[in-house]
């Protein structure tokens, strides 16, 4: 067995589960988010339980249109707040002590090696990182989940991704998952688990490993998952608190297809409108014109993302005419960065940075595009209208390039800001 | 359960950005969504489209975000079913729980006309196109989400679960 079925088997109750086969499973987490957990609240109502399966395995954290952004949205998070208090859910974080979701998870421990997380949110599969099952579902399945503990699934097929060679400069996480994207297609991975492996990617820091699995769901995929290494086990060090379990594939494990990429002389990637695989290496489109920088998201919102960003901005000032929006994951990432003088980057160099928010990442607030403007984003999605106007345009990239294009204002190889 | 209605074509990859625009959800009313319906898409949709009005597209339909709202905006706008040739999974799973049908055929979803009238025996699976004759055989769903379907939906499973 692959190491996804081998957590779904475990999870199951099964000695083996194959690949188009339904199957019941018992979850360790689920995740819900100020406009999803609404619907499932609802949801849940209606299925008339007194108390939730475990007052401790659920998540609700307020991070798209928080700090709320009109009346609507204060109803929506209000309901969360409510619900979490009724039911006692011990993980609801509040706006000053939370986080975008896919960061704060992790971060906090609630999420570790071997589980199997549900959240209703389509990224949520960025745990898989983490060497878990990690997947998003609907509102009314985080409902059910909610009151049983459960979820239905279908065993997907495994998909390998092999990656050869170490990286060169300036070339991250971002950079091999939009580049494979741009190789399979947004429906390549379509109902499938992503399981990535090689050198390359052991080479990764756990914050690039995080960005990688996040944007499996933009292949299609119902999973991405990685090893579990020495780096996996220190990052949950001090953080995850339950007992884990390292799952690794099998050697005569089957894949539906494998795929192998050298990827020693990638260049950082860049996604143009209007959907992520639409990758391109930054030399081809370098020159675009933009309007707007966006660092952050639970995509590229950790202190390694930020850290990359500084590098680039430091000492620099963003061009007259571009707006750099930087807004780090969580709290705590946002204090280190206070702490080892990010921020100060940042604002000296003429760019604002906000609190940990989805904001603009999905045309909610905090930086949203008028018609006819272009964004270079960290962010997952570049789809019609996903930042704005619905003839603005979002290019997607890693932090360096978009910290090197809001100095030049134009799509700009980070090396040509820092290496000249 | 027969359906019968006129079609309105999309292309590839309808994303739910494209189905709602996060813009709009900062409610989860299925009612007000669906005035917001395929906006950015095709912004007449949500005035135009007629109950019983059956969409018709390519692979792929519903990627991006787990919004439920994309498959509550567009069952609230009155459409019966969702005939394409793949859709992504979360868009899959949330129509199932909250039953929207949906109907996975490569030829009906590449043949099927915009404005053509199609008559779907939902339970065989059956796509009739009344406009041209033509009869299409779409993907049999496997036996547990058949019984989630009969049921309701999710809940009314769960419900049903619990109360055993």
């Amino acid at each position: 067995m692959t190491m996804t079925e081998k957590i779904l088997a475990a999870h199951a109750g099964k000695q083996e589960v194959k690949p188009g086969e339904l199957i019941n499973a018992r979850v360790d987490m689920v995740l819900g988010n100020d406009i999803t957990a609404p619907v499932a609240i609802k949801e849940f109502a209606k299925i008339g339980v007194e108390k939730v399966f475990d007052p401790e395995r659920i998540a609700l954290v307020p991070d798209h249109f928080t700090p709320n952004k009109d009346i609507k949205s204060a109803e929506q998070a209000k309901m969360l707040r409510e619900f979490a208090k009724k039911y006692g859910i011990v993980y609801y974080f509040e706006v000053g002590r939370m986080g975008i979701e896919h960061c704060l998870l992790p971060e906090q421990g609630l999420v570790g090696p071997g589980e199997l997380v549900i959240g209703a949110d389509s990224h949520t599969c960025t745990y898989g990182a983490l060497g878990a099952f990690s997947t998003g579902v609907g509102s009314t399945d985080m409902a059910a989940g909610m009151a049983l503990g459960e979820v239905w699934l279908k065993v997907p097929p495994s998909i390998r991704f092999q990656y050869y060679g170490s990286l060169p400069p300036w070339v991250g996480g971002k950079d091999l998952i939009l580049y494979t994207i741009g190789q399979i297609g947004v429906d390549g991975a379509l109902y499938s688990a992503m399981e990535f492996t090689g050198e390359a990617v052991t080479a990764l820091t756990m914050d690039d490993r995080f960005t990688m699995a996040n944007m499996a769901i933009e292949a299609g995929a119902k999973n991405g998952i990685f090893l579990v290494d020495e780096k996996t086990l220190a990052y949950i060090e001090g953080r995850f608190k339950r007992s884990y379990k390292k799952y690794q594939s099998d050697p005569e494990a089957e894949y539906a297809q494998e795929y192998e990429f050298d990827v020693s002389r990638l260049e950082p990637q860049v996604a143009l409108p209007h959907l992520p695989e639409n990758a391109r290496p930054v030399s081809e489109v370098a020159g675009i014109r933009i309007d707007q920088a966006v660092i952050g998201s639970c995509t590229n919102g950790r202190i390694k993302d930020l850290r990359e960003a500084a590098k680039v901005l430091k000492g620099q000032k963003v061009h007259s005419e571009v707006r750099l929006i930087v807004l780090p994951g969580t709290q705590e990432i946002y204090m280190q960065a206070l702490q080892e003088g990010l921020v100060e980057v940042f604002v000296e160099a003429g760019g604002v940075v906000s609190t940990p928010t989805c904001g603009p990442c999905l045309g909610g607030h905090m930086g949203i595009l008028a018609r006819g403007e272009k964004a270079v984003s960290t962010t997952n999605r570049n789809f019609v209208g996903r930042m704005g106007h619905p003839e603005s345009e979002v290019y997607l990239a890693g932090p360096a390039v978009a910290a090197a294009s809001a100095v030049k204002g134009r799509i700009t190889h980070p090396g040509e800001v820092l290496d000249k | 359960m027969m359906i019968k209605g006129k079609t309105w074509r999309f292309g590839d990859d309808v994303d739910t950005d494209l189905i709602i625009p996060a813009r709009y959800l900062n409610t989860s009313d299925p009612k007000e969504l669906a005035t917001h319906c395929m906006e950015d898409a095709e912004p007449e949709f949500a005035r135009k489209v007629r109950p019983g009005d059956i969409i018709v597209a390519g692979n792929n339909f519903g990627c991006g975000s787990s919004r439920e709202h994309a498959p509550l905006a567009i069952k609230a706008a009155g459409v019966s079913c969702v005939i394409a040739v793949t859709f992504a999974r979360i868009f899959y799973r949330n129509a199932v729980n909250i039953g929207l049908p949906i109907l996975e055929s490569e030829a009906a979803a590449k043949e099927i006309k915009e404005g053509e009238e199609l008559e779907i025996n939902l339970e065989k699976g059956r796509i009739i196109n009344v406009t041209t004759g033509k009869v299409y055989q779409a993907a049999p769903f496997p036996g547990f989400m058949r019984e989630l379907i009969s049921a309701g939906g999710l809940i009314p499973y769960v419900r049903s679960r619990l109360s055993r």
